[in-house]
């Protein structure tokens, strides 16, 4: 397994009031090339899980468990090593385009300021590697937008620079966390059909976090159920869609429009 | 072309007169500013130099332009100064929270419990009166002003996912800070150093005002309102040149720090 969760339960502590626990003991695991789907209402920490497996979580977090990456555990890393792992071997792919990128920046140094970093390549170089990425994720004139600033780009364009970013240090695992929620239909399914492409083509895992069943079940092989920071269940994506085990499944499945659910079943 | 905001323009116009003055001052005065002429003393307007004299005869216009060296040269070095210092401590307490936070907030706080005034005061006990003790008493009220300001701006950039999006790349907490942080705040320091070097010429005028700035003969707008008190009704003048030389300057600095702004955040750019 490329990543190995065991019991993860991640705690907040408060002024004056006791710790507060967010998340509850989780296991999961993912293997080489799958893509794994967290799904949950907000509020059921898919994004603090997301948040521990790159260990950006803030100073008033406390994780504990077991999140083997490779055979070594994230929690117990030193910041230097932890920095290095971020830098070359996880990506990571944040919900809102807008604020995932620096505004004063222009895109192309925003890409290219990882491979500079951590692969100690040159800026003519690292210019060209961008060019590669731009064409990548389907930015159309690639050698144009390079120089741009992100608001002068569209919601889809600057997600697709985010996912950029996050292919710029050649990962193992990317992590994506509601990527296509704050985008329209038509461009949530450009994204999530790049995001497909890069795990056939590139063979990289992929944990895609997401409060929309619809979107987990177009590509993630195996699903992780979550309410209030718990596992309800877990396995291949068709099982849960068509046999749910679990009450919340249901329910989440029922609140989706009946359409949508109809061809999410024929689709599974 | 991209037009300029007319702000920026007015605050600019105003601003450079006011600076050309000051260094026009230091080579060139319609008179002396220190040269007494008891004859031609309360003189109005037009009558005797381009904005009269005052009650010892000296040509007031040739006293605004050298108290405008006076004012800005101690406004804008305390503010920059005491600016710089400011922003060091708030990028600090963003960068590292806990108790580093706690620490240079409550030291801000400290510090900002003395109005300039009262530092002044006490400097000037220390020190004697005179532009050093203007400087630093103007610069040690800009730390917290600036400190608080950088703070709270920089919190809401580190907090944004494309510093996550750094700190995954590997980048340590001084880059992030200079490469991510600052440029992002920049609008908000450009504006609060226009205002506060503004808010530096009032501090200074104060100061002079009740004797604890610049000492006599240095040409001050402060001075100059302190010394016409008694002539209010005789020669208005004599208040009115230095009150709207300061409230121009304050005007102009306002203006350019909101035309920089208009200008520097790049999400208010217009393209043509």
């Amino acid at each position: 397994m490329m990543l190995d969760v065991k019991d993860l339960r991640v705690s907040f502590t408060r002024e004056r009031l006791p710790p507060v626990e967010v998340v509850h003991g989780v296991s999961f695991s993912v293997a080489r090339g799958e893509v794994l789907g967290i799904v949950g209402e907000s509020g059921s920490g898919k994004s603090v899980i997301s948040l521990t497996m790159i260990g950006l979580l803030p100073g008033t977090a406390q994780a504990t468990g077991q999140v083997m990456f490779e055979g070594r555990d994230i929690l117990r890393l030193p910041e230097r090593d932890l920095c290095k792992l971020r830098g070359n071997r996880i990506g990571m792919i944040f919900q809102e385009p807008m604020t995932a990128l620096n505004p004063a920046m222009r895109v192309g140094a925003q890409i290219a300021e990882g491979m500079i970093l951590n692969k100690g390549l040159s800026r003519k170089a690292a210019r060209a590697e961008t060019l590669r990425l731009l064409d990548m994720v389907q930015i159309s004139r690639a050698s144009e937008r390079i120089d741009s600033f992100p608001h002068e780009m569209s919601g889809g364009q600057r997600q697709r620079v985010g996912i950029a970013i996050a292919l710029a240090s050649n990962p193992d695992l990317l992590i994506a966390d509601e990527p296509t929620t704050a985008l329209d239909v038509t461009v949530q399914a450009e994204i999530l059909n790049i995001l497909d492409d890069l795990v056939t083509d590139l063979g990289i895992s992929l944990i895609l976090v997401s409060h929309d069943l619809g979107v987990i079940a177009r590509i993630a092989d195996r699903t992780l159920v979550m309410c209030q920071g718990e596992e309800m269940e877990q396995g291949a994506t068709e099982d849960i869609l068509r046999r749910p085990s679990h009450a919340y499944t249901r329910q989440l499945l029922d609140a989706m429009p009946r359409r949508a659910r109809a061809s999410l079943e024929e689709g599974a | 072309m991209r037009r300029l905001p007319k702000t920026l323009v007015l605050g600019g116009i105003i601003t450079v007169i006011m600076i050309g003055a000051a260094l026009l001052s230091r080579f060139w005065t319609p008179a002396d500013p220190t040269g007494m002429n008891i004859m031609a003393r309360l003189k109005a307007p037009g009558e005797v130099g381009l904005l009269g004299t005052d009650q010892i005869g000296r040509d007031v216009l040739s006293i605004i332009m050298s108290g405008a060296w006076t004012s800005l040269g101690i406004a804008s070095t305390a503010t920059l100064v005491g600016g710089g210092i400011g922003t060091v401590f708030g990028v600090m307490a963003a960068a590292k929270g806990g108790w580093v936070e706690r620490l240079v907030m409550t030291f801000n706080g400290v510090l900002f419990a003395f109005p300039p005034i009262l530092s002044a005061i006490l400097l000037g006990a220390l020190l004697g009166p005179g532009a050093v003790t203007s400087m630093v008493a103007i610069g040690v009220f800009m730390i917290p002003v600036f400190a608080r300001v950088t703070r709270a701006a920089a919190i809401q950039i580190w907090a944004r996912d494309y510093v996550k999006a750094a700190r995954m790349a590997g980048k340590q907490d001084t880059l992030i800070t200079l490469e991510h942080v600052l440029p992002n705040i920049s609008a908000q320091l450009i504006v609060q150093l226009a205002i506060q070097t503004g808010l530096g010429i009032l501090s200074e005028a104060g100061l002079s005002f009740l004797g604890m700035g610049v000492s006599p003969p240095t040409p001050s707008w402060g001075r100059m309102l302190s010394e016409s008190q008694t002539y209010l009704s005789s020669a208005p003048h004599l208040v009115l040149a230095p009150g709207l030389a300061i409230a121009i300057t304050v005007l102009g600095l306002n203006l350019l720090g909101d035309g920089l702004r208009d200008l520097t955040d790049p999400r208010r750019r217009q393209t043509t």
